[in-house]
């Protein structure tokens, strides 16, 4: 078995217990912190598995998702704190 | 204009990294690198370059010579906030301090080593450049005196802030 | 030989990133939650990134020409994830202490101090 394939299981394992954080999150920001590491564990995911399937297009999908989400982490800041940035 | 042709050499050589497949670029794929560098590099010429500080060589070598180092605190943080994940031993706490710091790359640059290296968070930083940082296990005897002394925060970062971005 | 090197990498990544999601469990409040979910996670992550280069580089070196591409686009990743998972966390806790969440447990908080200078 392909070992990137079971290092991007165990992976997807940690986006299930921080999925919990984000379910529990006593407060808003808890539930802000869940995602941001959601966001990070979904990139190295999909690096692993362009790595297991020999796919660059998955790496290139990573890099535009690793962007993206920070842009998606500072407006939902921004949101949270008010006022002026 | 300066700025225009700093920014598109530098989103160029990234197009020119990001289609290398193992062979030589064909004409067409240079061709509408440049146009999509010059594009990209007029949008962003006024956010992309502020000023020409990051044009001298030294300050490149002086990053290199910081990333062994600031890698290895790194390495060393992880395996401490593994020990608390693990025992639950915290004793937590927000501090301030001076690191009398002036230009933005400087107190970015060191906000960010601060993030990433043991136990400490910086939570925000105020007009005179005073950077507040959550420490995940506060030491005694920084509690002491109101000028905190950062040697036991962040070690010598601020000096190689200062030597980087100053 | 190689393989084992790969083999290195993606454990320490894989159980750093491990850890990071279990911090985020066992924590009491944000703060320290965004330790456990900023470290843990780019360092694993890093070194993810290390094993992918290294072995996309080994394919290179065998013969497989387009799959030094492999390498470089995850290098550009790697960048992307180390400048913006601690810049993220400094905008989360910033707006957390601005929203009004109390650090837990804290001995000492002087940003609380400095607010209340200001109203």
């Amino acid at each position: 078995m392909n070992p990137f394939m079971i290092a991007l299981v165990l992976v997807l394992v940690s986006v299930a217990i921080a999925i919990i954080r984000v379910l529990l999150g006593p407060t808003v920001p808890d539930r802000v912190v869940g995602l941001d590491t959601i966001n990070t564990l979904v990139i190295a995911g999909m690096l692993l598995f362009g790595a297991a399937y020999k796919e660059i297009i998955y790496v290139d999908v990573a890099i535009v998702y690793a962007l993206l989400s920070y842009i998606t982490t500072l407006y939902i800041a921004k949101y949270l704190q008010g006022g002026k940035l | 204009m300066l700025a225009f042709i700093a920014s598109a050499v530098f989103c160029f050589v990234i197009w020119l990294l990001l289609t290398f497949n193992g062979r030589m670029w064909g004409t067409d794929e240079i061709v509408a690198g440049i146009v999509m560098a010059c594009i990209a590099g007029y949008i962003s010429r006024k956010i992309f370059i502020k000023d020409f500080k990051l044009a001298n060589p030294k300050r490149w070598l002086m990053i290199l010579a910081y990333l062994p180092r600031f890698f290895y605190e790194m390495a060393k943080a992880n395996f401490d906030v593994a020990y608390r994940v693990l025992t639950g031993r915290i004793k937590p706490g927000i501090v301030k301090i001076a690191p009398d710091l002036k230009s933005d790359l400087a107190i970015t640059t060191l906000a960010n080593s601060i993030t990433l290296t043991p136990g400490t968070l910086s939570v925000d930083v105020d007009e005179e450049k005073n950077l507040y940082v959550h420490w995940i296990n506060v030491k005694d005897e920084v509690l002491e005196k109101m000028p905190r002394d950062y040697k036991p925060i962040c070690s010598t970062f601020p000096e190689w802030a200062r030597r980087i971005g100053e | 030989m190689m393989w084992e090197i790969i083999y290195i990498f993606l454990g320490i990544g894989v159980a750093f990133n491990m850890l990071g999601s279990l911090g985020l469990i066992r924590f009491p409040d944000v703060y320290t939650r965004l330790h456990a979910g900023t470290k843990c996670t780019t360092f694993g992550s890093i070194f993810i990134c290390f094993a992918i280069i290294a072995y996309g580089l080994w394919r290179w070196y065998d013969g497989e020409k387009e799959m030094i591409s492999l390498a470089i686009h995850t290098f550009f990743a790697m960048i992307a994830i180390l400048l913006t998972n601690p810049t993220g966390a400094h905008a989360i806790a910033r707006a957390a202490h601005r929203s009004g969440v109390k650090p837990a447990r804290a001995v000492v908080d002087d940003l609380e101090a400095k607010e209340g200078e200001n109203d």
